[in-house]
């Protein structure tokens, strides 16, 4: 054993000098891609999977409306909910909502506006059709239902 | 000479660096949500004018596709039930690509079509009781206030993708690469319109029933 141990010259420690770097770079990896959350989703969001998805073009166009069952039921009931911003809102605040929406655009951009509906797979049409009404009363007619990509 | 009299480097400890860096690293991991902005694209009609009485409807029946949903989540599709909704796509597609009846214009787009979908045609079209020409054809969808969300969206779904499959297969792509192509790009946008010419993608998407059914 001993005869091994003294042939070997080299060192057995792995250099760590570059460790740093690596990590660094992970880091900026993260920082870069981080989008951090303006809103606490407070329905729950089990969002449906589709195939056939198409990517938003111009993000500052996006308003986002969440629709799902309360997470917390016991305060809030168990029926679906729409969420906007913080707030859960009623059917009849939406197209406020959008008109505040919209005035956060420039002049040419206002009816491009799109609405983007992160809607739970349980939820019923009802809820969501109803929203879409008053969307349209809005004139906010470009919709995106929010998906995840199904693999086939 | 101060540093040969304490003997000590000059050099900054950078050991607990690496250490700093992952705290960093750790936290960005965790408040990361990698945006999920993906979704299906729809253009709600605009609101009805109270001035103007409702448009009326005369178009041919055997020219409406006709998907029903109800609350228990069962679909009839063109008067008849149906349990595997992975077949709308492939009894949408032939029912745009019928070419039952078509106008003088859509004969010479039929001339046109890549000889695949002409075959496909040939193969499961020109039926008479199905859509005339590509632009009569209408697909009309309606579900109940009852319905789930996840149904809805499920058939929308296979509608795009017959649609975008058509659309690709034109133009020798598929469903999915048509669906990337970018129209920011001029030779891609004009794939794209090249292939959306004289097909409309027309959905109609009825409000739901008040009365569960």
């Amino acid at each position: 054993m001993a005869k091994f141990k003294k042939s070997s010259s080299t060192s057995q420690e792995i250099p760590t000098a570059a460790l740093p770097d690596i990590i660094f770079m992970l880091l900026f990896f993260f920082m870069v891609t981080t989008v951090l959350r303006e809103t606490t989703i407070m329905v729950e969001q089990k969002l449906p999977k589709s195939t056939q998805l198409s990517k938003l073009e111009r993000k500052s166009l996006v308003s986002y409306v969440y629709i799902g069952k309360p997470k917390q039921a016991n305060i809030y009931g168990s029926e679906p909910k729409i969420q906007v911003n913080d707030v859960f809102i009623e059917t009849k605040d939406i197209v406020r909502f959008v008109n505040v929406e919209k005035d956060k655009l420039s002049e040419v951009e206002r009816d491009q506006i799109t609405m983007s509906m992160k809607v739970d797979i349980e939820a019923k049409m009802g809820i969501v059709s109803d929203v879409q009404e008053e969307f349209r009363e809005a004139n906010a007619r470009k919709v995106l239902y929010s998906s995840l990509k199904r693999a086939e | 000479m101060a540093r040969s009299k304490l003997g000590a480097s000059s050099e900054v400890n950078a050991g607990s660096m690496a250490d700093i860096a992952f705290l960093l690293l750790i936290f960005f991991l965790v408040t990361t949500t990698i945006a999920n902005d993906k979704g299906i694209a729809m253009l709600l009609p605009p609101k009805p004018d109270p001035n103007e009485p409702p448009p009326e409807v005369n178009k041919n029946d055997r020219n409406i596709f006709k998907i029903l949903a109800n609350s228990k989540d069962m679909l009839l599709v063109e008067d008849e039930p149906l349990a595997d909704v992975g077949e709308l796509k492939d009894m949408i597609k032939s029912f745009v690509l019928n070419f039952g009846k078509p106008s003088a214009e859509y004969v010479t787009m039929y001339q046109s079509l890549p000889p695949t979908l002409r075959s496909y045609v040939n193969a499961n079209g020109k039926r008479p009781d199905s859509s005339d020409d590509p632009k009569e054809a209408v697909v009309s969808f309606k579900a109940d206030r009852g319905t789930t969300y996840e149904l809805y969206v499920r058939v929308l779904d296979e509608i795009n993708a017959a649609y975008n499959e058509i659309y690709g297969q034109r133009v020798g792509l598929t469903g999915e690469q048509f669906l990337q192509l970018d129209k920011k790009n001029p030779e891609e946008k004009a794939l794209y319109l090249k292939a959306r010419q004289g097909i409309p993608r027309a959905i109609s998407i009825a409000e739901p029933n008040k009365i569960g059914g």
